[in-house]
C-alpha cells in the first residue's frame, strides 16, 4: 500500500474496527484508479526536469546569462541551483498535490492513527543534507572565481592580462568614475530627470577591470544587472573587486542600497569598448577637461578624492591570480 | 477540492459532548459571571485575562495589517507605470519604510505571539491564564503605545521615517534623517521591543510552569511548542534590537559616533547587530505560523501529527542555526566571512525540510476536509514551499551578488511572509475563530476569500521574481520606459489589487458571523488539543475539568476511545469517558 503506514511502529487502528461513523468498514480496499493516478504523477515528476534539462544545460530561468567572466560563472551557479531546486521544489509540489487529491475525504471512516516512521524521517533528514553540501561545495568555488582579485598594484595579471583601475566613489547622489592611470575623471549626477541615465563608465574589453568603490556620504549599492554582480559602497571601507567584461555593450547601472531622497534616480552606465577605443576615449576625456580634478559636472557638487576616508583598509588579499576567459 | 462533509460530531450548544458535555455541566462560556468584574471598555482597560488582551492584541495587529496593506497598494499602483507621479519621492520613501516597519514588527510578530498565542497557548496546556497576568496586560499597552506612535509619524513635520525598515546606518543619522519621525520610529520600536520581550518572558514561563496535571513536554501541541522556542528566540534577539535601537539614538542625539565614519565609528556595526536581531526575528514571525499549519492539518486529517518529535527537533534546530546567519544579508557588504555564514544558511533548508516531510506525511493515508483553514494551510505550504526554494538560493554569496536587493528578493521574502503570516495566520484566525467568539465564520465566504487570495498571490509575485532577475532593485519609485518593465509591473500590482481585495470576503464573513451568529459549540473541527474541550469562548480560568492527559491530543484521545493511540509499555492507558477535575492548577 504506501511506505508510511507499513513500518509504523505502532499497533495499528485498524484491530478495533468499529470507527463511529463506519461500521463495520474499517478498512475497505483501495479505489481502483490510484494506481493509474500513482503511475501518471511519477512519470510527469520524472519528465518534466528532463525536458527542463534536455533544452540547455544551462537554462537561464530569467536571469542574465553574464557579461563579464565572473557573472557567466554566477549565471551558472544560480542555473544549477535553479534546476536542482525546480526538481526537488516541482517534486515536493506534486507530492503535495498527489496527497491531497488522493487523500482527500470521501467517506467518514476514520483512517489509521499511525504517528511516526523513524527510517523515512532519517531518510529525510539525510538527504537534504547531502543535497546542501553539494550546493555549498559548488557555491564556495564559484565564489572564488567571483572575488578573486589582482594585487591592489597590478598593472597586468598573473597571465600577463592589461588591468585598469577605476575608483569609482558613490554619493547622494550619483556617481564619480576616476582612472587615477589615466588622469581621467567622471562625475555626474542623476537627479536631472528621467532621461538622464546618469554618468557612463568606460571600460575595455578582454582586459581585468579592477574597481576601488567607496562611498562618499551613505551606503550606496553598485549594480549593473547584465553582470549578474552588486557591492556595497560603505563609508569607511574601501572594497575592491574584478571584472572581466567579454562583450562590448552598454549596460545600465543602478544604486541598490536606499541612500535618502533620490536614490531612485542614481543611475549610471557601463560601456564596454575595445581597448584601442577605451585608449583613445581616455584620450578624449583628458582633452575635454574631464580629469581626476574635475571631471564635469559643477565642482561643488563633485566629491572630494576620498578624502573622508579615515580607516584605511588593508590591501586586499593577494592570493589570486584569475585566468581570464 | 472543495468537497463540503458535514461534520457528524459537531457539538451544539445545546447539547454538549467531549468531557464538557459528560461531566457536569454548569460551568459554561457563560460563568463569567461567577467573577463579577468590569464589562464592556471598563473590562477591556483593566483586563489581564489573557483571552481578552489576545482578542485585543489580534484586532490591534490587523488594523495594522490593513493600514499597511493599504500602503502596499499604493506602492503597487505607483509602479504600476514607469515614470509614475501618483507620489513623490519623499512619500514613496515613506510608504515603503512604514509598510514594512508596520507588517514586520507591529503585525507578523504582535498577531501570533501577542493574538493567537496568548489566547491558545494557555488552552493548550491547560493552565487557567499567563504566568503573569499583568506584565500581558503591560505588553499590550507597551505594543498599542509603540503602534500609534509609529502610525502617528506620518503626521510629524518632515513625515515618517523614510529610510526602509532596516534603517541602515549612516542614512537614519540625524544628518540624513533629521526629521521626527525617524526619532519616532526608534521610540516605537523600543516600546514594542519591550512589549514583545515581556510577551516572551510569559510565554516561556507558562509553558515551563503551567501545563496541566499529565502534560509532559513532548505531550505539549506543537502550537505551543514553536511559541515556547519563538519565546526563547524573542529574548536573545530583541535584546539586541533595542541596544541597537538606544545606540543609534545616542548617535542622533547625543553626539556619539558609533555609526558613523567621521568620529571612528563604524556603519557597518549597524548591519551586524541589526540582522543578529533580524535573522531570528524572520523565525520569530515564522515559527508560531509553522505552529499553527501543524495543529491545524492533522485535525482536518484526522489524524495524529506524523513525526511529532522530529517536529519538535526541527523547530529547535531551526532556531539555534537562526542564530548564526545573520550575515548572509551582508554578502554584498563584502566585509564579512561568506562561506561559514552560507553553509549554516544552507543548513536551515534541512530542519525546514523535514517540516514540509513530516505536514505531508500528516496528510497521507489521512481522509482530507478542506474547510477555511484547511485550504488556507494547504495555501501556505504552496507559497513557503516557492519561497523556501528561492530562500535556498539566496544562502549562496555570489546568487546574493545578482539578486540582493531587486526583486527577486522582494518577491522571496514576500512569498515566505504571506505565506506565513497570512496564509497561516488566517488558516489560524479561521480555526480558533469559533473557540475564541462561540461561534463560526461562514464557510463559502471563508473558500472565496481562500481563493481570491491565493491568485492574487501568485499573480502578484511570480512577476516580481522575473522583475528582479532582469535587475529591477527594490525601494525604487519609478523607473524608465526603456527598462521594460512596464508590464510585468502592471501584471504585479493587478494580482497585488486581487490580493487586496480578498479580504472583503475576510470583512464580509465578520459582518455576517456579528449579525447572524452560527453557534460553534466546543469542538466544531474534532479538534485534539486541550482548547477543544472547554467551552467557546472558554470561561474565566480557562477549564471547569480536564480530560486524562495521554498524548498530544488528549480531547481527540478522550472523544475517540477507540482510536487513541495505544501506548507503549510503562504507559498507563487512557482511562475510558472518566474526567478529572482541574483543581491542580488553582
Amino acid at each position: 500500500m504506501n511506505a508510511f503506514t507499513h513500518a509504523s511502529p505502532y499497533p495499528v487502528a485498524s484491530a478495533d474496527p468499529e470507527a463511529p461513523d463506519a461500521p463495520g468498514a474499517a478498512r475497505p480496499s483501495r479505489p481502483a484508479p490510484r494506481r493509474r493516478w500513482s503511475r501518471w504523477a511519477t512519470g510527469v515528476a520524472l519528465a518534466a526536469p528532463l525536458v527542463l534539462a534536455g533544452c540547455n544545460a544551462y537554462p537561464s530561468y530569467g536571469a542574465h546569462s553574464g557579461a563579464t567572466s565572473q557573472g557567466q560563472d554566477t549565471f551558472k551557479l544560480y542555473s544549477g541551483m535553479m534546476t536542482t531546486g525546480v526538481i526537488i521544489g516541482g517534486l515536493v509540489a506534486l507530492l503535495i498535490l498527489w496527497t491531497l487529491l488522493r487523500y482527500r475525504r470521501r467517506s467518514e471512516e476514520m483512517p489509521r492513527q499511525f504517528h511516526e516512521n523513524i527510517p523515512i524521517e532519517i531518510a529525510y533528514t539525510l538527504v537534504p543534507i547531502v543535497i546542501v553540501a553539494f550546493l555549498f561545495i559548488f557555491t564556495v568555488l564559484t565564489e572564488n572565481n567571483v572575488d578573486a582579485v589582482v594585487p591592489v598594484n597590478a598593472t597586468v595579471t598573473a597571465t600577463g592580462n592589461p588591468v585598469v583601475h577605476v575608483t569609482v566613489t558613490a554619493f547622494q547622489w550619483g556617481w564619480r568614475f576616476n582612472y587615477p592611470d589615466l588622469n581621467v575623471g567622471i562625475a555626474g549626477e542623476t537627479t536631472n530627470g528621467p532621461d538622464n541615465h546618469g554618468p557612463q563608465m568606460v571600460v575595455p574589453v578582454g582586459e581585468t577591470v579592477q574597481i576601488r568603490l567607496v562611498s562618499n556620504d551613505v551606503i550606496h549599492g553598485f549594480y549593473v544587472p547584465a553582470f549578474n554582480f552588486q557591492r556595497q559602497a560603505l563609508p569607511g571601507v574601501t572594497n575592491f573587486f574584478d571584472l572581466d567584461v567579454l562583450h562590448a555593450g552598454t549596460y545600465d547601472g543602478q544604486c541598490t542600497e536606499i541612500c535618502g531622497l533620490y536614490h531612485t534616480e542614481m543611475l549610471f552606465s557601463v560601456r564596454a569598448v575595445s581597448p584601442s577605443a577605451f585608449a583613445a576615449w581616455a584620450g578624449s576625456e583628458v582633452q575635454a577637461g574631464h580629469t581626476l580634478q574635475l571631471g564635469g559636472v559643477p565642482a561643488s557638487n563633485v566629491p572630494p578624492l576620498e578624502t573622508h576616508l579615515t580607516p584605511s583598509i588593508p590591501s586586499p588579499p593577494l592570493s589570486t591570480t584569475k585566468g581570464s576567459s | 477540492m472543495t468537497t463540503i462533509i458535514e461534520r457528524p460530531d459537531l457539538i451544539g450548544p445545546e447539547e454538549p459532548a467531549g468531557p464538557g458535555g459528560h461531566g457536569p455541566v454548569e460551568h459554561r462560556a457563560d460563568d463569567d459571571g461567577h467573577h463579577a468584574g468590569p464589562s464592556g471598555i471598563v473590562n477591556w482597560l483593566t483586563s489581564t485575562d489573557h483571552k481578552v488582551i489576545g482578542k485585543s492584541y489580534m484586532i490591534t495587529s490587523l488594523v495594522v495589517f490593513f493600514i499597511a496593506g493599504v500602503m502596499a497598494l499604493v506602492i503597487r499602483a505607483q509602479l504600476a507605470s514607469p515614470t509614475s507621479s501618483l507620489v513623490g519621492f519623499q512619500t514613496y520613501n515613506e510608504l515603503f519604510t512604514m509598510h514594512g516597519s508596520l507588517m514586520l514588527y507591529l503585525f507578523a510578530g504582535p498577531f501570533a505571539f501577542g493574538g493567537l498565542a496568548n489566547y491558545i497557548v494557555p488552552l493548550q496546556v491547560g493552565a487557567p491564564d499567563m504566568a503573569f497576568p499583568r506584565l500581558n496586560a503591560l505588553s499590550y499597552w507597551l505594543y498599542l503605545g509603540g503602534s500609534t506612535m509609529m502610525i502617528s509619524s506620518f503626521v510629524v513635520a518632515g513625515g515618517a521615517a523614510s529610510y526602509g525598515w532596516t534603517a541602515y546606518a549612516p542614512l537614519s543619522n540625524a544628518t540624513n534623517s533629521p526629521g521626527a519621525g525617524a526619532d519616532l520610529w526608534l521610540l516605537s520600536l523600543g516600546l514594542t521591543g519591550f512589549s514583545a520581550i515581556f510577551t516572551g518572558v510569559n510565554l516561556a514561563a507558562t509553558i515551563f510552569y503551567l501545563r496541566a496535571p499529565g502534560m509532559t513536554m513532548f505531550r505539549v501541541p506543537i502550537f505551543s511548542w514553536n511559541m515556547l522556542v519563538t519565546a526563547i528566540l524573542i529574548l536573545i534577539a530583541f535584546p539586541v534590537l533595542f541596544g541597537a535601537v538606544v545606540l543609534l539614538f545616542c548617535d542622533r542625539h547625543f553626539g556619539t559616533h558609533i555609526f558613523s565614519v567621521q568620529g571612528g565609528g563604524v556603519p557597518v556595526l549597524w548591519q551586524n547587530l541589526f540582522w543578529f536581531f533580524g535573522h531570528p526575528e524572520v523565525y520569530i514571525l515564522a515559527l508560531p505560523y509553522f505552529g499553527m499549519v501543524t495543529d491545524i492539518l492533522p485535525v482536518f486529517s484526522r489524524k495524529p501529527l506524523f513525526g511529532y518529535k522530529g517536529m519538535v527537533f526541527a523547530t529547535m534546530s531551526i532556531a539555534a542555526l537562526s542564530t548564526g546567519v545573520w550575515a548572509h544579508h551582508m554578502f554584498t557588504t563584502g566585509v564579512v566571512l561568506l562561506p561559514f555564514f552560507s553553509l549554516l544558511s544552507y543548513l536551515i533548508a534541512v530542519p525546514t525540510g523535514i517540516k514540509f516531510f513530516n505536514w505531508i506525511g500528516t496528510m497521507w493515508g489521512g481522509q482530507l476536509s478542506f474547510q477555511t483553514p484547511m485550504l488556507f494551510s494547504v495555501g501556505f505550504l504552496f507559497a513557503f514551499l516557492m519561497g523556501g526554494v528561492t530562500g535556498v538560493l539566496l544562502a549562496s554569496p555570489p546568487v546574493d551578488f545578482m539578486t540582493h536587493n531587486t526583486y527577486f528578493v522582494v518577491a522571496h521574502f514576500h512569498q515566505v511572509l504571506i505565506g506565513t503570516t497570512v496564509f497561516a495566520g488566517f488558516a489560524g484566525f479561521y480555526f480558533w475563530y469559533p473557540k475564541m467568539f462561540g461561534r463560526m465564520l461562514n464557510e463559502r465566504l471563508g473558500k472565496l476569500h481562500f481563493w481570491t487570495m491565493f491568485i492574487g498571490f501568485w499573480i502578484t509575485f511570480i512577476p516580481q521574481y522575473l522583475l528582479g532577475l532582469d535587475g529591477m532593485p527594490r525601494r525604487i519609485a519609478d523607473y524608465l520606459p526603456s527598462n521594460g518593465w512596464t508590464t510585468l509591473n502592471v501584471v504585479s500590482t493587478v494580482g497585488a489589487f486581487i490580493l487586496g481585495a480578498s479580504f472583503l470576503f475576510f470583512f464580509a464573513n465578520l459582518w455576517v458571523s456579528w449579525r447572524s451568529p452560527v453557534a460553534a459549540g466546543d469542538n466544531p473541527w474534532d479538534g485534539g488539543a486541550l482548547e477543544w474541550c472547554t467551552s467557546s469562548p472558554p470561561p474565566h480560568h480557562n477549564f471547569t475539568h480536564l480530560p486524562p492527559i495521554r498524548s498530544e491530543r488528549p480531547t481527540w484521545d478522550y472523544n475517540h476511545p477507540e482510536h487513541r493511540k495505544v501506548h507503549r509499555a510503562g504507559e498507563e492507558p487512557v482511562p475510558d469517558k472518566e474526567t478529572v477535575h482541574a483543581g491542580v492548577n488553582s
